[in-house]
């Protein structure tokens, strides 16, 4: 809205405007920025204290204890549970969400409403525990899988993408002699690619991210993903633990817990980061979307 | 007499034409199945288990089997109510989350609007594609980088030393929970949660700029009456929504930010669940617990559903 307007008083706003809107972005960055400038400053002058702006005594020490050590089998798992739980979310809403989108579907207003309920209301923690526990899931990787194996507010946003394919479209492929499922595949999926590639981006994100269903269903710590890695890092003390899994290193101070769990930070962050720029647009058109018939 | 007949009549053609369509959407219908099981699955029959709180849980006979509770079933919504922690836990809950309200709902309605008085469109992309990023971290490296700028020998405290201020126990002092819980709420939220205000500000008629401005309204008189009249629908059902979400969001933070010096104010009902259903096993009260919670999460939103009303009436004029 670019409105040339003079006066004083709008002068001064615009630079106001200008320089808080550049000290939120600082605000935005800098605690990440502080973490990797920590990770890769020797572990004593993290200790003395003083890094702010510049890492101090560059040293890559803290980042090869990080792959000397069980973070990469934790890392591992999180890439698992990342590429699995997507597709089975991709697979799943998208089955869902193609007869909720047929408007000659008979069964279309008994199972949207049976979805909608979802939104509103739901078993909460312990149930949702119990119910994982009686179907004999708890330590495996299904447990941080199917139980949301949809999510109903993504699911809808698909729906919607697929309500605007033409009917036409779907017809002539009928007259054709198409069954839905090859409608669907051949004609719905290809059409909402853009739609899709939001909601996968999405989910990864939230499977990347999430660490407290990890912490009801998974209690063998070969299984556990790596922002529970994380967690026990940063509150369960095990980082003593951690550190003689990575050796000898902790014995020069090149590494300390500061630095380990500054790496550990950057790394379990780096796949967002790297990803960020790119799809950044696709995120926002996702809201978008969502919330103009959500 | 006629009535019925009519009624006779219709039933058979309706049956048929309910297998019909059955025969017809076939394909849907089986399309349909693996959805419909997962949500019987894992939505409906832990939405069944809620009963739990009115259950004496027994491991063996499961959810569905388990006996009704002593009481009438009331045993362990009884203890509940006569637990005084659980009011502890309940004042928590309602003071953290409206506070959090007061100060997270309307930061990224500022931010929007000050992003539109922004004339460079390439800086406020910049701007945008900057503060949507906290959005994507995960909840345990924003308070792991929290706990590394604010512990007694972070950055913070570090900075402020040089101002002559003794170092403060952010992360363990009760008195500073509520203000880092918000605090990194806001800086997690305000850019992603601009994106709905900033859609609803495009989508704002320029005429009725224009014709201010021959009026001679200046930028914050049309900010007054034009901008945030035509964007208070939004932001409205945006307050509903986030009225039915106020007590169960964010307790994946709290139970990582929850220390033994702060649980005083930081314990709240999820927290509490969590603890007594899966550390102590409490299964029965735990869900008693929560059943609390969604109770007062419907009256919020009954609440604010009725005063919207009553106040879009007399604004939307």
């Amino acid at each position: 809205m670019a409105i040339k307007e003079g006066g004083v008083s709008r002068k001064a706003f615009n630079i106001f405007n200008y320089v808080f809107l550049f000290l939120l972005m600082v605000v935005c960055l800098y605690p990440l920025y502080l973490q990797f400038i920590i990770s890769i400053s020797h572990g004593l002058e993290v200790m003395k204290g003083g890094i702010t702006l510049l890492p101090r005594n560059v040293t890559l020490a803290t980042y090869r204890a990080i792959l000397r050590g069980d973070l990469f089998m934790y890392m591992k798992n999180s890439i698992i549970y990342t590429v699995v739980g997507t597709a089975v979310n991709l697979f799943m809403s998208c089955l869902c969400a193609y007869p909720l989108s047929r408007r000659t579907f008979s069964g279309r207003r008994f199972f949207t409403a049976m979805v909608s309920v979802t939104l509103f209301f739901g078993g909460g923690m312990i149930p949702m525990y119990l119910t994982v526990k009686q179907f004999d899931l708890m330590d495996t990787m299904w447990a941080l899988i199917l139980p949301g194996a949809i999510s109903t507010y993504n699911m809808i946003i698909i729906r919607t993408a697929f309500q605007s394919i033409p009917d036409s479209l779907v017809e002539s492929a009928q007259l054709d002699g198409a069954t839905d499922l090859t409608i669907l595949w051949k004609i719905v999926i290809p059409l909402s690619k853009a739609t899709l590639a939001t909601m996968l981006l999405f989910y990864a994100v939230s499977h990347w991210n999430s660490y407290f269903d990890a912490m009801l269903y998974i209690n063998k710590k070969e299984l556990y993903p790596l922002q529970i890695m994380l967690r026990n890092m940063l509150i369960g003390g095990q980082l003593a633990e951690e550190t003689e899994m990575v050796g000898s290193s902790a014995a020069s101070f090149a590494t300390t817990d500061a630095t380990l769990r500054a790496g550990t930070i950057i790394v379990s962050t780096l796949p967002i980061l790297i990803v960020y720029p790119f799809v950044q647009r696709h995120f926002v058109k996702g809201v978008m979307v969502g919330s103009i018939k959500g | 007499m006629s009535n019925e007949s009519v009624q006779i009549r219709n039933r058979r053609p309706l049956a048929q034409r309910f297998i019909r369509a059955l025969n017809r959407d076939k394909y849907l219908y089986l399309i349909m199945l693996l959805p419909a099981v997962y949500y019987i699955l894992f939505c409906y029959y832990p939405m069944y288990g809620v009963t739990l709180a009115f259950k004496q849980y027994k491991p063996k006979l499961g959810i569905l089997g388990s006996p009704w509770a002593s009481q009438n079933g009331m045993k362990y919504v009884l203890q509940v109510v006569n637990d005084p922690y659980f009011w502890t836990v309940f004042k928590n809950t309602i003071v953290l989350n409206l506070t959090n309200l007061v100060i997270s709902f309307p930061a990224p309605i500022i931010l929007a609007l000050l992003l539109n008085e922004v004339a460079s469109s390439k800086y406020k992309r910049i701007v945008q594609t900057i503060t949507y990023l906290p959005h994507f971290l995960s909840t345990v490296v924003v308070v792991g980088m929290m706990t590394s700028m604010f512990n007694s020998t972070g950055i913070v405290n570090e900075l402020l030393g040089k101002l002559g201020i003794g170092p403060i126990a952010f992360l363990n002092d009760a008195q500073y929970f509520r203000p880092m819980y918000i605090g990194s709420n806001v800086w997690q939220g305000i850019g992603w949660d601009s994106i709905i205000f900033l859609s609803a500000l495009a989508g704002l008629d320029m005429e009725l700029y224009e014709a201010a401005r021959i009026d001679g309204a200046g930028r914050w008189k049309q900010t007054i009456h034009i901008t945030l009249p035509g964007i208070l629908p939004t932001i409205i059902i945006m307050l509903i929504l986030a009225m039915g979400r106020i007590l169960n969001v964010s307790y994946q933070k709290i139970l990582l930010m929850m220390t033994g010096s702060n649980q005083s104010v930081s314990d709240v009902i999820s927290t509490y669940v969590y603890r007594r259903g899966i550390t102590k096993a409490d299964f029965s009260y735990a869900t008693a617990v929560n059943l609390f919670q969604s109770l007062v999460s419907l009256v919020f939103v009954a609440a604010t559903n009725w005063i919207s009303r009553k106040t879009s009436e007399t604004s939307l004029w």
